[in-house]
């Protein structure tokens, strides 16, 4: 048994799309049943649960429409995408303490037709639960996701020597994962090294359209239980062996300028240091890696941060092929977030589970330990 | 900003406990937080220092002088309150502190990471101002 003493026993999504043509409400019931569907449990079963700051559906709802009993434990996590794995550890608290027996994390949103995140952001309205950094970015035209990250992402490639043509393999890479992924909204559509370089600038001279992740609908959600009544359900139970966040010092979620050198991805190593402080492991450990890929450049800073690779040996990392799925450590199998649907970080955590039950449909071989990250906030899931 | 060019940039929007700062710019004064106790500078501003926890916050005008530390060029979507070509900059002041502002009159073939800037100030639609940053000029400073 793991510290946590927590597995995962569900997992459910929608469909992923563009245009979901239903209510964020609908897609957060559909994929909590779905979840409960897999895990041969029922809403009277869920006591707990978890979603982010952002998300736009009430607990209150979600108990009225599903049917829930009583709901003793309710949360939610801040720091946007960054923190989807905090609702991981949040879960495994409930879990853990006893303040919960049955745990439904979800995320469900109209992303592209209701709100896009990856337009500007002139007011304070979608903030990321990042504290005040509109007011020191928006007068500067600096208003989009693409534009607060670029910061910080060119600076790792100006001190690293990395172009933009070196971060096109991460990209290709992604989109041939997601080829062969029916769920994947870019199925059977791999791009080239070329079509990347031929895709418009976002963000110049850092980031290109295929650098960027999509813009989605649709939910997910995942059920967790304690180990010991894991073992008795349905599912091949999945051991949630360490999660964390991390906030360090002075460290913002968008416009995270002001912690020092900006080329070391700051989250991301005190997400690994707590994570495998929790678990024993380290990078030698794992067999596939779902690593948040917003944008591209961060993949090569959190392998670098994580200790796939030394610092400055990403972008020669991902070209050598390591990344793929008969690589030395497969990422994003399902196509991540680039590939597969922008869930907010929480389809590359089902992906995760998928790998170590040994159902992908892009499945590496011998799965026992998953390094789960958002740089924010990270977990490992593993065998029992 | 070229002279013939049409004011449009969004005034800032000042919360509590940066109201000094956004005030100075109107003045042509960039500013920052030093610790009355412990005398580093902060950026942003906050009520507490994170370093000795002293409520005693000095607004200090600063140099104005700094390096360029990463900048980009945003290009897609373009914002309609916004010119272009645009650089989104970031600049470490003397003072030790790092702050977001764009780079202008300057070449994007002159652009070098380091290099010495100054700040300057750009007009906002509703009459407010913000720090702009430019090469320094050898006759200053």
């Amino acid at each position: 048994m793991s510290k946590l003493n927590t597995a995962i026993v569900g997992i459910g999504q929608t469909e992923f799309s563009k245009k979901s043509g239903r209510s964020e409400l609908q897609l957060a019931c559909e994929c909590i049943k779905s979840a409960l569907d897999d895990a041969a449990l029922t809403p009277a079963d869920v006591d707990g649960m978890v979603t982010f700051t952002l998300d736009n559906s009430e607990d209150i709802d979600l108990v009225s429409s599903l049917g829930v009993d009583n709901l003793r434990f309710s949360s939610r996590v801040p720091h946007g995408g960054g923190g989807s794995c905090g609702t991981i550890a949040h879960a495994a608290a409930a879990i853990r303490s006893g303040l919960a027996n049955t745990v439904v994390i979800w995320r469900a949103m109209n992303e592209r037709s209701g709100y896009r995140f990856g337009q500007a952001h002139m007011n304070n309205g979608i903030q990321g639960s990042g504290s005040n950094f509109l007011e020191w970015s928006m007068p500067f035209g600096a208003v989009t996701p693409a534009n607060w990250s670029a910061m910080n992402l060119q600076r790792y490639m100006d001190v690293y020597g990395v172009s933009n043509e070196d971060i096109a393999h991460i990209s290709v890479t992604m989109r041939r994962h997601a080829a062969t992924n029916p769920a994947a909204w870019f199925y059977q559509k791999p791009i080239t090294l070329e079509e990347h370089q031929a895709s418009k600038w976002i963000i110049e001279p850092t980031l290109r359209l295929l650098d960027c992740c999509q813009e989605s609908d649709g939910g997910v959600a995942l059920v967790l239980t304690s180990e010991e009544r894991a073992r008795d359900l349905k599912q091949k139970p999945v051991r949630v062996a360490a999660a964390t966040q991390a906030l360090p010092q002075a460290v913002e979620v968008v416009t995270n300028y002001y912690h020092g050198e900006l080329s070391q991805f700051k989250e991301a190593q005190v997400t690994g240091r707590e994570l495998f402080r929790q678990s024993g492991m380290s990078a030698k450990d794992f067999q596939v890696a779902m690593l948040y890929d917003h944008f591209t450049p961060i993949v090569l800073m959190q392998l670098e941060a994580f200790g796939f690779c030394e610092y400055g040996e990403g972008k020669d990392f991902v070209k050598g092929g390591h990344i793929g799925l008969d690589g030395s450590i497969p990422v994003n199998p399902n196509g991540g977030l680039i590939g597969e649907a922008y869930i907010h970080g929480m389809n590359n955590i089902v992906e995760g589970v998928r790998q170590i039950r040994g159902i992908s449909v892009n499945q590496v071989n011998c799965v026992t330990n998953v390094l789960i990250s958002a740089g924010m906030s990270g977990a490992i899931f593993s065998v029992m | 900003m070229l002279d013939s060019e049409e004011i449009i940039r969004p005034d800032p929007i000042p919360k509590i406990d940066s109201v000094f700062f956004w005030q100075a710019l109107e003045d042509e004064v960039l500013m920052a937080q030093q610790c009355g106790d412990c005398s580093i500078f902060l950026h942003p501003p906050r009520p507490m220092c994170p370093n000795c926890n002293s409520l005693n916050q000095q607004k200090v005008p600063l140099s104005g002088r700094g390096r360029l530390y990463s900048w980009c060029m945003p290009q897609h979507p373009k914002i309609p309150m916004f010119h272009y070509p645009l650089i989104t900059a970031l600049i470490d002041l003397e003072e030790g502190i790092r702050i977001l502002s764009n780079l202008i009159e300057c070449d994007t073939n002159q652009i070098t990471t380091g290099m010495a800037l100054e700040v300057c100030f750009a007009p906002t639609k509703g009459g407010k101002k913000v720090h702009q940053f430019r090469p320094l000029c050898a006759d200053v400073g």
